[in-house]
């Protein structure tokens, strides 16, 4: 079982990083791009057999006091 | 006056801030590994800086969680007082201590050089003995010193006067240019509500004796230990 946090900058969080890898990607000839965001991706092994709605619980918990910061960070929680 | 200060694994200003404490101001301070449970006695703690935990995940993030830090909390709940710098003040935000969060420079740059600091106010343990017109030329020496708050936790920033020092120009103006990191209103450090847990990204413990060229970041120290002096005083009354 793997779980998998994406994390990402709030929208009104200034994303320089984000701002200038879309300015990259211009330089380079890829158009159409009208915003990018750099986040992080942390992929979470769990024991097999472990009860989805109790890992579900217990990593948002996780996610919101440490693996996020909710002031200026976003995350998604994906288990499967 | 005893001061504890804090080392967590990627601490690398600790000694410099034994240094100024002992040597410069002959006062005692003790260094205080982050697997320590229990402060021991001690009148103010400092986090100092450095990359604490290789910053991994976000500044500070890890090391908020180590053993040392609940007793840190547990003596900021009861007045103690509490000095992050740098990376001690991206730990103390992290822990809660402090509101709001350091972010990526918006240069994106590391910044390594002298700055201008203009206090904001005289009201802190922090900021007490800094004559109101002197500007304090401080070197900075960080990648993540963006200080963001959302717009409600900027205007009770304000409100309540917790600013104390912003990023100023030679001239003492709060200018987009003197502003070596993107943070919010030009600001270099804040206190708490309760004024006795601050925090800022310049390094005072690097510009206190003339040797350095500059001998401002003593001010900061010693607004410390006049607040610690009078409280003393004020105890044994």
């Amino acid at each position: 079982m793997k779980a998998r946090i994406i994390v990402t900058p709030k929208k009104a969080v200034l994303d320089p990083q984000g701002k200038t890898v879309q300015n990259a990607l211009e330089h380079m000839g890829y158009q159409g791009v009208t915003g990018v965001h750099v986040g992080k991706y942390i992929e979470i092994d769990l024991a097999p057999g472990t009860d989805k709605a109790a890992a579900q619980q217990a990593l948002n918990d996780a996610a919101r006091k440490f693996l996020s910061n909710p002031i200026i960070e976003d995350y998604k929680l994906e288990i499967e | 006056m005893n001061f504890a200060v804090l080392q967590f694994p990627g601490s690398n200003c600790d000694q410099d801030c034994v240094h100024v404490l002992r040597q410069v101001l002959g006062h005692s301070a003790r260094l205080l590994w982050h697997k320590e449970n229990s402060l021991g006695p001690v009148d103010a703690v400092i986090l100092p800086g450095g990359f604490s935990y290789g910053d991994y995940l976000r500044t500070g993030a890890i090391a908020r969680f180590s053993p040392v830090m609940a007793a840190v909390q547990a003596f900021a709940a009861n007045g103690g007082l509490v000095l992050g710098i740098c990376n001690g003040f991206q730990i103390l935000c992290e822990a809660g201590l402090l509101p709001g969060a350091l972010i990526r420079n918006r240069s994106l740059q590391f910044r390594c050089e002298h700055v201008f600091l203009k206090t904001a106010t005289p009201d802190s343990p922090f900021t007490n003995r800094i004559p109101a017109d002197k500007l304090l030329r401080i070197p900075i020496a960080h990648g993540d010193g963006c200080y963001f708050a959302d717009e409600t936790t900027l205007a009770r920033l304000k409100t309540n006067n917790q600013i104390l020092w912003r990023y100023v120009n030679a001239q003492g103006e709060v200018t987009e240019q003197a502003n070596p990191n993107g943070s919010l209103d030009n600001i270099a450090g804040i206190g708490n509500e309760r004024r006795n847990v601050a925090g800022l990204m310049p390094h005072p413990e690097r510009a206190s004796e003339a040797i350095l060229g500059s001998a401002d970041g003593r001010l900061i120290f010693e607004s410390i230990i006049a607040a610690l002096e009078s409280k003393s005083v004020a105890k044994a009354a």
